[in-house]
C-alpha cells in the first residue's frame, strides 16, 4: 500500500504546507483585488518580482523579515502602476495585467544580471529556519503567516467597514460613489496591498522554501493562483481549501513519482498536473455566479 | 477626476499620444542603460546599428520578425474578436510538433511535403486553441487563464516527446527531433540571401489577414463580436461559431511560426525554439493596433529591439533583458496612448 | 420655512455642448420642489453637480447656508442632501443593511456596529412606512422594495433634502401612491425633497412648487397650485404638446399567437398567451423585470418556449433563433439601443447591414459588397431623417433618438409584417418620440402587427388597440382600447388584477 503510506507520512503534510503557503498569499492577494472589482493577471510577474527583491534585500544585509518587507513594497510599486492603467485609465485588465506580468519578469531578470554580474550561479543566504513548535514544527513561521492572512482577509473583508466598501466597489462602484467613498482610491488600494501580498508569496520561495532566486521559479504559479480564486468562490476560506487541495495534489504526485506505480509514467505528466488540475477546477466551478459583479468593469465617475 | 469622451479627437492628439509613447520607452531605455553602468546614447546607438546597421543585422532582424508577425497576427486577430488567446506559444509549439511529424514521417514527395506540413501545423494549432475557446463559449471558462496554463502543459508534452517517442537517436543524447530531409526545408527567398520563405508566407498571410476582416463577412462578423457580442448576437450573427472560426484562425497563424521556424531555420525541432514568441506576440499585436498591416511594420520593430539588444549587449554589457523590459513598457505605454487620445481627463 | 438648499448660477458645458445655463432655485424644508424637463433637458447634469461627480463651471450650491466645496461627491452627503437615482445605486449581491450601512462609519474602524444600524434602520422602517428585510438580499426585492432601500439609505444618513430622479418610472399606480404617502411623511416631519419628472399629473400631484428646464435653462418657475398640467406642458416643451392621432384599427389576422407559453430563466414567461393581430398594436404594461425581457427575447429569436406553443402565421417557430426571426419578417427594435441594438465603435453602414450583410445585396459568397452597403446607409439616413455627417460617421456620436432612427430604418425598411418595439421611446426628447410614434402607426396603417413593450402608461393608453399587464412571468387578458381603467391596469401590474376589481 505505497499509495496509503505516502497519505499517512508527517513529510507528506509538511510538504503539503510548504507547497502551499506561497499560493495562500498570492491567491489571498488576487482575492483582494477581484473582490474590488480589478483583475490582477499581473501576479505571475508580481510573484517573480517579489521573489527576488526579498532575495537580494537578504543577500544585501537585511535581516529576513526586512526581505518580506522589501517584497511587499515591490508588489505595492507594481500593483499602483497596475491599479493606475486599470482603475483611473480604465485600460483592458486583461492587457495590462499580461504587460505587468511582461514588466515585472523582465525587470527583474534585468534586476538580476544588473546586481550579480560576475556570478555563474546565483548566492545563497540564510532562509527561515523550521520553528519547531509542537505543531508542525517543520514549517516556518511565513507558513503561519500565510495561513493568518487568510484569517484577516477575511475578517477586514466581512467584518470592518472597509471590507464592505471594497466588496462593494466590486459589486456595484456606482453604489460605493453613491454614499460618499471613493471608488478608485479604494481599488487603487486593494490592487496594492492585493499585488504586495502576492510578491510576499513569491519571497517565500526564496526565503523559506529554497534559499537563492533561479528563473522561472516562479513557474505558472501566480496563473494556478488566478484559478485558485475561482475554485474557492471568491471566499478566503475555501479558496485556503483549493490551495491545500491543490498543494496536497501536488506534494502526491512528487512522492507518487518515486514508487513502483510513478515510475513508469513519463515525469512531465506529473508536473503538467497542476496546470491541467486548474483548467479542472476552472471548469468544475464554471457554473457558479458568485463573481463579483463588477469585476473587470472600469468605473468612470458620473456614469452609470 | 474623471474620463471624459472627446467626440472627434484631432490628429495631433491621435498621432501625438502614439509618439509620445514610443518617445517614453526610449527614454526608459537610456534610464536602464544608465543604472546599469552604459552611457545611454552609446547603448541607444548600438541597439540601432545591432538592428539594422548593416546587411548582415537587416537580414537578422528580418528573420527574427518572421515568427513575430505570425504570432503577432494570430493574437491580432483573436483580440478583435476579443477572444484573449494568450496561448500563441502552446500553439507555436504544437505547430512545431506537427510540422516535424509530417516533414520526417509522412514519406510524401517533395513538392507534397511543404504544403502539408504547414496545412497539419495549421490544424494542430487551431486544435490546441479550440478546447479553451468551447469551454468560454460552452461554459463561460476565461480564455486567457486556460491558455496561459495551457502553455505550461504543452512545453512539458514538448519535453517529453523530444526525449522521447520524437528523439532523434542520432542526437547525442540531446533532446532534439531528427532533422528534416532537404526537400521538406522553406527554401531561400533569393539565392545566396539568408532570408526564408517563411518570412514571404508572413507577408501574405498578414495581406490575407487583412483582406478577411475587410472585405468579408466572416471578417465582418468577428470585428461585431469583438466590438459589442450582444448586439452581434441581437442581429443574428453566430456568435460562437464567429468564435470557433476565430480560434481555428488565429491558432493556425501562431502554428505557423512553429512551421516557419522549424522548416525555415533551425530544421528540427528543440524545446527551447520559441524565446516567449507567443508573449511577444501580443505586444506585436498592441502595438500595431490589432492592425494586420501594421503586424509587419511592429513585428519588425520589435524583432529590432531584441536583435539590436543582442548585439549592444555584447559589446556594452547592458544586460539584453532591457529589450523585455522596452517591449512590456512599450505595450503598456501604448495602451495608455491610445486610451488618451480619445478620452481627456477632467476634474470632476 | 427655513431655507435649506440653494442652487446660484450653476453653468455646465460638455465640450460645445452646453448642458446647464445659469440654473437658480431654492428649497424650503417642509416643501417639495418639482424638478420639470424632458430627457434631455439637463437635470441629471444638475444633479451630478449637486453631488459633485460634476465640477461646475460657474455656480454655487449651498446646504442650509453653508456653501458646499465643489466635486467633493461627500460633501453634498455630509450636509444632510440624500437623493435616490433613477438608476438605483445598489449592490446587488449585498444584504439590504449592508447596502445601508455602506460608507456610513469611518472605513478603518475596527467594528461595523451592525447590531446598532440595525436597530436605527427598525426604527426608520417605521417611522417613514418603508418596510423591507434588512437581511435580504438586494438582488431578490422587487422594484419598489429596492426603492424603499434607496429612501433608507438616504434617511439613514440624516438626510434633510431628499432627492428623488424620476421616482415613478419603474413602479405601479399603487406603488406611486404609496410612494406619495411616504414623501408626504417626510415633508411633515420637516424634510425638503425635490421630484425630479417629466410627467406633469405626478408633479401636480405632488409637487408645491415646479421649476422647469428646457435645453439646460430654466424656463419657468411657478406655484402648482396656480397653474395647470398644459401650462406646465407648453413651458416644458417649448409649445403645446398634441397627442398622436390614432385612427380606428382595422384588425387582420393573427401574424403570432403565444398560447401558454413559458420560458427559462428569471423572470421568464409563465403561461403566457398571446395574439399578435395585423394592422394593430399590442401594449404591454407592467413594472420593469417582470418577464418583458423575455417577451422581447421570444420575438427576437434569443428565447425559445420551453413549454407551451407559439405560433408564427400559423405555423410553430421551428428551430428559432434571432437570424429565423429577421427572417421571419419581425422588425426588432431593442430595449437599450446603445447594448444591444447597435455598435457603438461601427460607423452608420455597418450599424445599417448588422442584420442582412450575410445576403445579397450587401454580400455574395462571403465577400461584402462595400458599395451596396454604403447605399443603403445613405438611404436610410435620407428616409429616416437621420442627423449625422455621413455614412462613415461611428454610431456612438449620434445622438439617443438619431440612433433609433437609424434602427428603425434598418428594421422597417423591408416593411415588415411583425414590429416589436421594447421601450422604444425611452430616453428621447419630444420631437423623436413624436417619430417613433408615428413610424408605430404608420406601420400599423399599412397592416403590420406591432408588439409595444413600455413603461410608461400614458403611451401605452394612447397607442395601443390591444393591452396586457404583465407581472411576474404572467400576461394578463387582454384588454381592448378603452375597457380598462389606470387603477385597475395597476392592479393586475402588481399581480392582484381580476381578485379585487374595484
Amino acid at each position: 500500500m505505497e499509495l496509503f503510506d505516502i497519505l499517512v507520512s508527517a513529510t507528506f503534510w509538511a510538504a503539503v504546507l510548504r507547497i502551499a503557503s506561497p499560493l495562500i498569499f498570492a491567491t489571498m492577494g488576487e482575492l483582494i483585488c477581484e473582490r474590488a472589482g480589478v483583475l490582477n493577471l499581473g501576479i505571475e510577474g508580481i510573484m517573480v518580482a517579489g521573489a527576488f527583491a526579498g532575495w537580494i534585500a537578504v543577500y544585501a544585509g537585511l535581516p529576513l523579515w526586512g526581505g518580506v518587507a522589501v517584497a511587499f513594497g515591490a508588489g505595492v510599486a507594481f500593483g499602483l502602476l497596475h491599479g493606475l492603467l486599470t482603475v483611473p485609465l480604465g485600460l483592458s485588465q486583461h492587457v495590462a495585467g499580461i504587460g505587468i506580468t511582461m514588466l515585472a519578469t523582465a525587470a527583474t531578470y534585468f534586476a538580476y544580471r544588473v546586481a550579480l554580474p560576475e556570478v555563474s550561479s546565483p548566492p545563497k543566504i540564510t532562509a527561515f529556519q523550521p520553528t519547531g513548535w509542537a505543531v508542525l514544527g517543520s514549517q516556518t513561521v511565513l507558513t503561519w503567516a500565510a495561513l493568518a492572512t487568510v484569517a484577516v482577509t477575511g475578517w477586514v473583508l466581512w467584518r470592518t467597514p472597509l471590507g464592505l466598501a471594497l466588496r462593494a466597489a466590486g459589486e456595484n462602484p456606482a453604489a460605493v460613489e453613491a454614499q460618499g467613498l471613493p471608488v478608485h482610491a479604494l481599488r487603487m488600494g486593494a490592487v496594492a496591498v492585493g499585488s504586495g501580498l502576492m510578491a510576499v508569496g513569491g519571497s517565500f520561495l526564496t526565503l523559506s522554501a529554497f534559499n537563492s532566486f533561479f528563473f522561472e521559479m516562479v513557474n505558472g504559479r501566480g496563473w494556478v493562483c488566478i484559478a485558485l480564486v475561482v475554485f474557492g468562490a471568491w471566499r478566503p476560506g475555501r479558496a485556503l481549501l483549493g490551495a491545500l487541495l491543490f498543494a496536497g495534489f501536488d506534494a502526491f504526485q512528487i512522492r507518487l513519482q518515486q514508487t513502483s506505480l510513478g515510475a513508469g509514467l513519463p515525469y512531465q505528466l506529473f508536473l503538467a498536473m497542476p496546470y491541467l488540475l486548474s483548467v479542472l477546477a476552472l471548469v468544475v466551478m464554471s457554473r457558479r455566479t458568485e463573481v463579483p459583479a463588477a469585476l473587470m468593469t472600469p468605473y468612470n465617475k458620473g456614469e452609470r | 477626476m474623471r474620463l471624459e469622451a472627446i467626440e472627434a479627437p484631432g490628429l495631433a492628439r491621435r498621432l501625438g499620444l502614439p509618439a509620445a509613447a514610443l518617445a517614453a520607452t526610449v527614454l526608459v531605455a537610456a534610464g536602464l542603460a544608465a543604472i546599469a553602468g552604459g552611457n545611454p546614447l552609446d547603448v541607444l546607438g548600438q541597439i540601432v546599428q545591432g538592428a539594422a546597421g548593416s546587411k548582415f543585422a537587416r537580414l537578422e532582424t528580418l528573420n527574427r520578425a518572421t515568427p513575430l508577425i505570425f504570432t503577432g497576427l494570430a493574437v491580432a486577430v483573436a483580440f478583435r474578436a476579443r477572444l484573449w488567446n494568450i496561448g500563441a506559444e502552446a500553439q507555436l509549439y504544437l505547430g512545431a510538433v506537427a510540422t516535424v511529424v509530417i516533414g520526417t514521417q509522412s514519406g510524401l514527395p517533395g513538392p507534397l511535403v511543404i504544403p502539408a506540413m504547414a496545412a497539419a501545423a495549421v490544424v494542430a494549432g487551431g486544435l490546441m486553441l479550440l478546447g479553451p475557446t468551447l469551454l468560454k463559449t460552452r461554459l463561460g471558462v476565461d480564455e486567457v487563464v486556460t491558455t496561459l496554463l495551457l502553455n505550461f502543459v504543452v512545453l512539458l508534452l514538448v519535453g517529453y516527446l523530444l526525449e522521447g517517442p520524437m528523439k532523434d537517436p542520432m542526437g547525442m543524447g540531446w533532446p532534439k527531433s531528427p532533422s528534416l530531409p532537404a526537400e521538406a526545408r522553406l527554401p531561400r527567398m533569393a539565392e545566396g540571401l539568408r532570408l526564408h520563405w517563411g518570412f514571404g508566407l508572413a507577408l501574405i498571410c498578414a495581406a490575407g489577414v487583412w483582406l478577411l476582416q475587410a472585405r468579408t463577412t466572416l471578417g465582418f462578423e468577428m470585428r461585431a463580436v469583438g466590438a459589442n457580442a450582444r448586439a452581434a448576437r441581437f442581429a443574428g450573427m453566430p456568435v460562437n461559431a464567429v468564435l470557433v472560426k476565430t480560434a481555428l484562425i488565429s491558432g493556425g497563424l501562431a502554428a505557423l511560426a512553429g512551421f516557419s521556424e522549424v522548416a525555415g531555420m533551425k530544421g528540427n525541432l528543440t524545446a527551447d525554439i520559441s524565446p516567449g514568441y507567443g508573449y511577444t506576440g501580443i505586444v506585436v499585436a498592441m502595438l500595431a493596433l490589432l492592425n494586420p498591416l501594421g503586424v509587419v511594420v511592429s513585428a519588425l520593430f520589435v524583432a529590432g529591439i531584441f536583435v539590436g539588444a543582442d548585439s549592444m549587449s555584447r559589446q556594452a554589457g547592458v544586460p539584453s533583458y532591457i529589450a523585455d523590459i522596452l517591449l512590456a513598457s512599450a505595450l503598456l505605454f501604448m495602451v495608455a496612448a491610445l486610451k488618451l487620445s480619445r478620452f481627456r481627463i477632467v476634474r470632476g | 420655512m427655513a431655507e435649506i438648499l440653494r442652487l446660484d448660477g450653476i453653468t455646465k458645458r460638455f465640450g460645445p455642448v452646453l448642458a446647464n445655463d445659469d440654473i437658480s432655485f431654492a428649497l424650503n424644508e417642509g416643501e417639495v420642489l418639482a424638478l420639470l424637463g424632458e430627457n434631455g433637458a439637463g437635470k441629471t447634469t444638475l444633479m451630478n453637480i449637486l453631488f459633485g461627480h460634476y465640477m461646475a463651471d460657474a455656480g454655487t450650491v449651498t446646504v442650509a447656508g453653508t456653501p458646499l466645496p465643489p466635486g467633493q461627491p461627500g460633501a453634498a452627503l455630509e450636509a444632510g442632501v440624500g437623493m435616490v437615482h433613477q438608476h438605483f445605486t445598489l449592490a446587488g449581491n449585498l444584504s439590504v443593511l449592508d447596502n445601508v450601512m455602506l460608507g456610513t462609519r469611518p472605513l478603518f474602524s475596527l467594528r461595523a456596529g451592525r447590531r446598532a444600524a440595525r436597530a436605527r434602520l427598525a426604527e426608520l422602517s417605521g417611522r417613514f412606512g418603508l418596510a423591507v428585510d434588512p437581511d435580504a438580499r438586494v438582488a431578490d426585492l422587487s422594484v419598489g422594495e429596492r426603492q424603499r432601500v434607496e429612501i433608507l439609505k438616504a434617511l439613514y444618513r440624516d438626510a434633510r433634502v431628499l432627492i428623488l430622479d424620476e421616482p415613478t418610472a419603474v413602479l405601479t399606480p399603487q406603488e406611486v401612491e404609496a410612494l406619495f404617502a411616504t414623501i408626504r411623511k417626510a415633508v411633515a416631519q420637516g424634510l425638503a425633497v425635490v421630484f425630479i419628472s417629466h410627467k406633469l399629473g405626478e408633479v401636480m400631484a405632488v409637487a408645491d412648487r415646479v421649476v422647469i428646464l428646457r435645453r439646460g435653462a430654466k424656463v419657468a418657475e411657478m406655484r402648482s397650485a396656480e397653474t395647470d398640467r398644459h401650462r406646465l406642458a407648453e413651458a416644458m416643451v417649448g409649445a403645446e404638446i398634441t397627442p398622436p392621432d390614432v385612427p380606428p384599427a382595422v384588425p387582420g389576422e393573427v401574424l403570432f399567437r403565444l398560447d401558454r407559453v413559458s420560458t427559462a430563466g428569471t423572470p421568464g414567461l409563465r403561461a403566457a398567451s398571446l395574439a399578435l393581430r395585423a394592422g394593430t398594436i399590442t401594449g404591454i404594461a407592467g413594472v420593469s423585470g417582470n418577464g418583458q425581457r423575455a417577451l422581447a427575447d421570444l420575438l427576437s429569436g434569443l428565447e425559445v418556449p420551453v413549454e407551451g406553443r407559439a405560433e408564427l402565421m400559423g405555423a410553430g417557430l421551428g428551430i428559432w433563433s434571432p437570424r429565423r426571426a429577421v427572417g421571419a419578417g419581425i422588425a426588432r427594435i431593442p430595449e437599450d439601443r446603445h447594448a444591444t441594438g447597435a455598435i457603438a465603435d461601427f460607423d452608420l453602414t455597418g450599424n445599417a447591414m448588422l442584420e442582412d450583410y450575410h445576403r445579397p445585396p450587401m454580400s455574395r459568397r462571403g465577400w461584402l459588397d462595400r458599395r451596396a452597403a454604403r447605399r443603403r446607409a445613405e438611404e436610410i439616413i435620407a428616409r429616416y431623417d437621420v442627423r449625422c455627417p455621413g455614412p462613415a460617421t461611428p454610431i456612438r456620436l449620434l445622438s439617443g433618438g438619431n440612433m433609433q432612427k437609424l434602427i428603425l430604418g434598418r428594421v422597417l425598411e423591408a416593411g415588415p409584417r411583425i414590429i416589436l418595439a421594447a421601450q422604444p421611446t425611452r430616453g428621447l426628447d419630444i420631437g423623436a418620440v413624436t417619430y417613433v410614434h408615428r413610424q408605430l402607426l404608420a406601420a400599423r396603417a399599412r397592416g403590420a402587427a406591432v408588439l409595444l413593450i413600455s413603461e410608461d402608461l400614458d403611451e401605452l393608453r394612447a397607442l395601443s388597440d390591444v393591452i396586457h399587464a404583465i407581472h411576474d412571468g404572467e400576461l394578463s387578458p387582454a384588454f381592448a382600447r378603452g375597457e380598462i381603467t389606470v387603477k385597475e391596469l395597476g392592479l393586475w401590474m402588481a399581480g392582484q388584477g381580476g381578485r379585487d376589481a374595484a
